[in-house]
């Protein structure tokens, strides 16, 4: 297992974390990116060292790379690419809304707070 | 039959195809998707009446072995949960079909297919036997529930889908790089391989992984603290969409962790689970209690209701996992009635806001009679469903001696009971509201579709009680299943053996 790898994971988490703490959708929409690549990261440093390319009866098992995180990784590159364009999409709808794309509180639950608070 | 088990999945996502490309063709649409739901309600029952008489059905898809390919693997655990959400899925799928037409539910040619979707995805939730074909399968079901949520685009429900699709998506980035941990420890994803492996591993690593996938179960499942994007958002829907995902959702989360970490025997986290069971029972009942709008009411006690099950399985002992299971079992049928019920009175009133509505008993009496009967059951009382379930939930913190998680779950269950009573008196008993402003929106009692709407919530009722009379063959095949699910060389040897 690669210690660059896994210091890069890092690295872009907490990019990644910092960028999704925001209030703005498209921000953590851009966060959301780079937890796309943490998780690809992820995934490849879990399959372990590289190796050649893991074609049937061209490569023997011990030489080629583990196939498996690689299949697993385009199937989180595909999910996370359609997730992006729905929250691009999100994000628009909100903008048409409320001219902008906040993320704001739960309205419900702070109108009966208030409620409480006035008797 | 195990051919019948891969059909659960792919039909409904077949039929959504098809639906998708009859847009306009509404009624050829309606009769793809009715039928698809239809074939799914046949075939899990085929499956639970075959698994309760015989053993574990496992299917190799593609025929690959375990070791590389996708297993689908029915026992008993599975077979039940898909027998009930099959179900509720076709009662709502009616009840819609009629509400669709009428200005409350959404008449988007887009519902149906996409209902078919997340079929799909919760029949293959319950059924996968690998890890990332379980990630796969929540995605397809919180992708549709996204779409579900937020396609009618009101104001409302995008800033409450905003909310909700990010705390899905990053439990969903947290399932992924749990997955990458648990290959990296382990070499596999295969739910039978890593219940031989995972056993093995170091303390620390173990309990590393156990503590990961609660988390990443937990915010699917809404448990404490990570429940407040699902009293926000599910209100919103339109209410045969929060139906759904009220029965279902939740549920499934539930249903991941009873499975992974049952199978995985993560004992040494039960402790962990009751307190968590114990802080999501509390502040769900004391958030319902707070509000006054019937939908956010039930909504909140989803929360409440998700601790119940959490709590018996933490006790992680035969009877514990069994009355989780039931729990489970009972939840779906009745969390959905509850919602339907919050639709009719939308459908008579135009509102469900409790300040808004009042003296429905009078004038509907048959929505007080669907709403009543599932509240009483939610709260607990005998002789209904809900009243087994918790019985056996509190008969098993008892065996275990657990006397605070006793106290928990009946105080709990009092609080329950309050905040019906107060759904109750504000939208069934009092004066009927001067709806000056609702009449022109409300559904007279002569409407054809609210007649329909009406059917399809009696017989969801109906389902509930049925629920109650079967208490004891359901109760035995619970037992079958909490077995299956902490005895891991039974389901190893399923999946393994050819």
């Amino acid at each position: 297992m690669s210690t660059t790898l896994i210091l890069l994971a890092a690295f872009l988490a907490g990019v990644a974390t910092y960028l999704v703490t925001s209030r703005i959708l498209s921000r953590i929409l851009l966060g959301f990116v780079i937890y796309g690549h943490v998780v690809v990261i992820a995934l490849l440093a879990a399959g372990g060292k590289a190796g050649e390319a893991p074609l049937a009866d061209q490569t023997s098992a011990i030489d080629s790379s583990d196939p498996l995180p690689q299949a697993l990784s385009l199937t989180a590159i595909v999910i996370s690419f359609g997730l992006t364009l729905f929250m691009l999409a999100l994000a628009r709808a909100s903008q048409l809304h409320t001219g902008t794309d906040l993320v704001e509180d739960d309205l419900e639950d702070k109108s009966i707070g208030l409620e409480e608070s006035h008797g | 039959m195990a051919s019948l088990v891969t059909l659960t999945v792919i039909i409904p996502m077949i039929g959504a195809a098809f639906a998708m490309l009859l847009r306009t063709q509404r009624w050829l649409r309606e009769l793809v998707v009715s039928s698809s739901l239809i074939f799914l309600a046949v075939a899990s029952t085929l499956i639970l009446l075959d698994v309760k008489e015989g053993a574990t059905i496992v299917s190799r898809v593609g025929g690959w072995a375990p070791e590389l390919g996708v297993v689908l693997v029915a026992d008993m655990f599975a077979a039940l949960v898909l027998f009930v959400a099959s179900l509720t899925i076709l009662a709502v799928e009616i009840f819609s079909l009629f509400q669709r037409r009428t200005q409350f539910g959404s008449d988007l040619s887009i519902t149906g297919p996409i209902l078919l979707v997340l079929s799909s995805g919760v029949a293959l939730a319950v059924l996968t036997g690998d890890l990332f074909t379980l990630f796969v399968s929540f995605e397809l079901i919180l992708i549709s529930s996204y779409v579900l949520l937020t396609h009618q685009g009101q104001p409302g429900q995008i800033r409450s889908g905003m909310t909700y699709v990010v705390m899905n998506l990053l439990a969903s980035t947290l399932f992924l790089v749990g997955i990458a941990f648990v290959y990296g420890a382990t070499g596999t994803v295969n739910l039978a391989l890593l219940a031989e492996r995972i056993p093995e591993l170091s303390d620390g690593t173990r309990i590393g992984i156990g503590t990961w996938f609660l988390v990443v179960f937990g915010t699917k499942a809404a448990m404490f603290p990570v429940f407040s994007w699902l009293p926000d958002s599910y209100p919103t829907a339109p209410t045969t969409i929060t139906a759904i995902f009220a029965g279902l959702l939740t549920k499934i989360g539930v249903y991941a962790i009873i499975r992974f970490h049952g199978l995985m025997g993560f004992d040494d986290l039960g402790a962990l689970i009751l307190t968590i069971a114990a802080l999501t029972m509390v502040t769900g009942v004391l958030g319902a209690l707070a509000q006054n709008d019937m939908k956010r009411i039930l909504s909140f006690h989803i929360v409440s209701q998700i601790g119940y099950m959490l709590m018996a399985f933490g006790l992680f002992t035969i009877n514990g996992v069994a009355a989780a299971i039931f729990f489970l079992f009972n939840q779906i049928p009745t969390k959905t009635v509850l919602f339907l019920s919050g639709g009719l009175v939308e459908a008579s009133e135009g509102t469900s806001s409790l300040k808004k509505v009042g003296g429905l008993a009078k004038h509907r009496p048959e929505i007080a009679f669907v709403f009543g009967l599932p509240a009483l059951s939610l709260a607990g009382i005998p002789p209904f469903s809900g009243f087994v379930a918790k019985f056996g939930v509190v008969a098993s913190g008892v065996a275990a001696q657990s006397w605070w998680l006793v106290a928990v779950a009946l105080g709990v269950s009092l609080l329950t009971l309050l905040s019906m009573a107060k759904i109750w008196v504000g939208v069934f008993w009092g004066k009927p509201a001067d709806s000056t402003d609702s009449q022109e929106s409300s559904l007279s009692r002569s409407d054809r579709s609210y007649q329909a709407m009406t059917f399809a919530a009696l017989a969801t009722v109906g389902a509930t009680l049925a629920i109650a009379l079967f208490a004891g063959p359901i109760w035995d095949m619970s037992i079958r299943a909490a077995e299956e699910v902490l005895d891991s060389s039974s389901y190893i040897e399923a999946v393994m053996t050819e």
